[in-house]
């Protein structure tokens, strides 16, 4: 376990940056989160607010034009980023793995989906490749593919994106990873599909006592998957909290606006809703060009001056529930 | 009473599936499957279904993109197969569509003007000073201002592209608007302005909406009835609030048992969601092999869309029973 903290995760003050041509952007803009063994942590955001980049972060795979300009990301007590590369790579996939958004892309077409899911075996076990694809049957069976013995000879265009992303979550729990980083990974799946795929996520997690990070734009997906929530917006995690406490009690504007401007399902008094929805004005800011101040305050309608002069803190307004606002939104919904 | 404005009787599309000259005589894939579906005036007709359940070829269809293997779709009366030239254009103008995708239905080349002006012109509606005030009319009034006119679609963000898709859908004042997943592409925070643009719009200027989407959130927020559609066919068709308090097909209950809610708290889900959709050759219910309802008959007959209770259809044997 953890030295310094007693988290299996410990994210502080990470800051990714990209250098392009229209001039440097943060992407993930001083990022603290922690993850205990065994929790789920959703984190919500629209597209552009660094979820993504802070799960490639933490995996030291941020495309070349980016670095990781400052804080720590420690994992089991000892800093990812003071890791060379070799260490690093023995991590990936063994300790922490990563699923991503859309499986056809992340699978290579000209292997059969049983040598892929060897190869990642044998990454890290020294087993022979027999052995490997035995196991790449079990895991397959684990993931819920039906007629595992056969379905290894398969190659990825074969299967149908819900049977591909059972692969991908196969390669990720083939060491039994500690840490699992999911990036929208059901956000190209249909409903009916999605639900199985998280059922899936939750079952693994339960079984192998693992922590899942599951990055989504969907409140509906983090509501139904994730104990711990933390919402981005613009690079910075502007609310964190329980799960339950998030969606009854909602302290940043920007996370109320999302959750009132849900059609249906979400709003106060969800009524299938005749009526128009709660919007949130404006979109969000390019990241070259940030309002001074908070980042939310061109948007938010309880924007004062200090707002606009100064940038919040993420600071515990009450017990574990963190948020990063001057006017934070108080009465009960 | 409001009165029919489009209705579609027994419509098929049928695709060839692989196969090719190599391979001899190819399998067909029945995307659209024997569909009976009125739209009344006024009214916001929701279209839900899973990707490949064939809702836009359905929508091409009536957009007259793609022609029919079989069946009707009657517009005002008349069937759309015994249009002139002269008259087709005219449907044309009355039904109108809005894209799911704002970044690769816009011409990248044309300023956000030139895209709402287009139609116009090509319909000669009026002349060019004219069209162009109109259409200039169209972008204020779908909340994009004088200043960004002469901008093109790369400059603008995906709410704002997919004002101009809208604003160029209602140029020439159509009356069916068929709006395929025109939210699905958008941020969270965005959605929501889109919806409600497309209720404003709805109501100044008379439209009666096909809103297709997989989204049964979206669907419920907008719609006055809904048609779920599985495989080709419809399996239910409700008013909006039978169909959430009283769903009878077995796959508008999965469907509504997989939707993510956006309460921690909800009980686990009581309805077994399991299997694909996929295509198959066999006689029946396409929905047979997902389905926990089974019985012999399910194999042998295919079920019919029949009403189930004063305001809801529904193609399942054992409908009512379950």
């Amino acid at each position: 376990m953890s030295r310094k903290t007693g988290h299996l995760l410990d994210i502080q003050n990470l800051k990714t940056v990209f250098e392009t041509v229209r001039g440097n952007i943060r992407a993930v803009d001083g990022v603290s989160l922690t993850l205990n063994a065994g929790e789920t942590l959703g984190v919500v955001g629209e597209s552009g607010c660094g979820k993504t980049m802070l799960a490639l972060s933490v995996m030291r795979l941020i495309p070349a034009n980016g670095r990781i300009a400052e804080g720590s990301i420690l994992f089991n007590g000892e800093d990812l980023l003071s890791l060379d590369e070799d260490a690093m790579r023995a991590r990936r996939g063994r300790d922490i793995a990563m699923i991503f958004q859309e499986p056809m892309t992340s699978l290579n077409p000209v292997l059969r989906i049983g040598d892929q899911v060897a190869e990642a075996i044998r990454l890290h076990r020294r087993v022979s490749s027999a052995e490997a694809l035995e196991m790449s049957v079990r895991l397959l069976e684990e993931v819920g593919i039906a007629e595992p013995a056969r379905r290894v000879r398969d190659y990825p265009h074969q299967l149908s994106g819900g049977m591909r992303q059972r692969v991908m979550i196969a390669m990720a729990m083939s060491c039994r990873p500690q840490l699992l980083l999911a990036d929208e990974p059901t956000t190209a799946l249909d409903v009916t599909i999605q639900a199985q795929i998280l059922n899936l996520i939750t079952e693994l997690t339960e079984k192998n006592n693992m922590a899942v990070i599951l990055i989504t734009h969907d409140l509906g997906v983090v509501a139904e998957t994730a104990q711990k929530v933390a919402v981005m917006y613009a690079g910075k995690v502007v609310e964190t909290a329980d799960v339950e406490k998030l969606f009854r009690r909602p302290l940043h504007p920007y996370t109320r606006g999302l959750i009132e401007s849900r059609p249906a399902g979400c709003s106060v008094g969800a009524d299938g809703g005749s009526e128009y929805l709660k919007t949130i004005p404006g979109a969000v800011p390019s990241l070259y060009d940030l309002p001074p101040g908070c980042r939310f305050s061109d948007r938010c309608n309880r924007a004062q001056d200090r707002c606009r002069l100064a940038e919040p803190q993420l600071r515990e307004e009450e017990e574990s529930h963190g948020v990063s606002c001057f006017f934070p939104v108080k009465n009960d919904r | 009473m409001a009165s029919v404005l489009i209705d579609i009787r027994k419509l098929e599309k049928t695709y060839p599936l692989g196969g090719g000259m190599l391979k001899g005589r190819s399998r067909i894939v029945r995307a659209v499957d024997g569909i009976d579906l009125t739209v009344m005036e006024g009214e916001t007709l929701g279209l839900v279904g899973e990707s490949g359940c064939g809702k836009s070829t359905l929508a091409r269809l009536l957009m007259r993109l793609e022609k029919p293997d079989g069946g009707e779709i009657v517009f005002r009366g008349r069937d759309i197969s015994s249009l002139s030239p002269e008259e087709m254009k005219t449907y044309r103008r009355r039904v109108q569509m809005i894209f799911q995708d704002p970044y690769s239905s816009l011409n990248p080349r044309k300023t956000a003007l030139g895209i709402i002006r287009e139609p116009l012109d090509i319909h000669r509606i009026a002349g060019r000073k004219q069209n162009r005030e109109t259409a200039a009319e169209l972008m204020t009034r779908v909340g994009l201002s004088g200043e960004q006119a002469g901008r093109y679609p790369h400059e603008f963000s995906g709410g704002q592209r997919q004002r101009i898709g809208i604003a160029r859908a209602l140029t020439l004042r159509p009356q069916l608007v068929i709006a395929d997943e025109p939210v699905s592409a958008l941020d969270a925070s965005i959605q929501a302005q889109i919806l409600n643009l497309l209720k404003d719009l709805k109501k100044d200027f008379g439209l009666t909406y096909l809103f297709i989407s997989h989204d049964l959130n979206v669907i419920r927020h907008v719609s006055d009835r809904i048609a779920v559609m599985y495989l080709g066919r419809i399996v239910e068709l409700a008013e909006k609030d039978d169909l959430y308090r009283k769903p009878f097909h077995p796959y508008t209950r999965m469907l509504l048992a997989a939707m993510p809610s956006c309460d921690p708290g909800r009980s686990g889900q009581t309805v077994t969601i399991r299997g694909e959709a996929a295509k198959s050759d066999e006689e029946g219910c396409n929905f047979k092999n997902r389905c926990a309802y089974r019985i012999d008959m399910c194999d042998r007959v295919a079920p019919q869309l029949k009403a189930i209770s004063e305001r809801s259809r529904c193609a399942c044997h054992r409908a009512g029973e379950i």
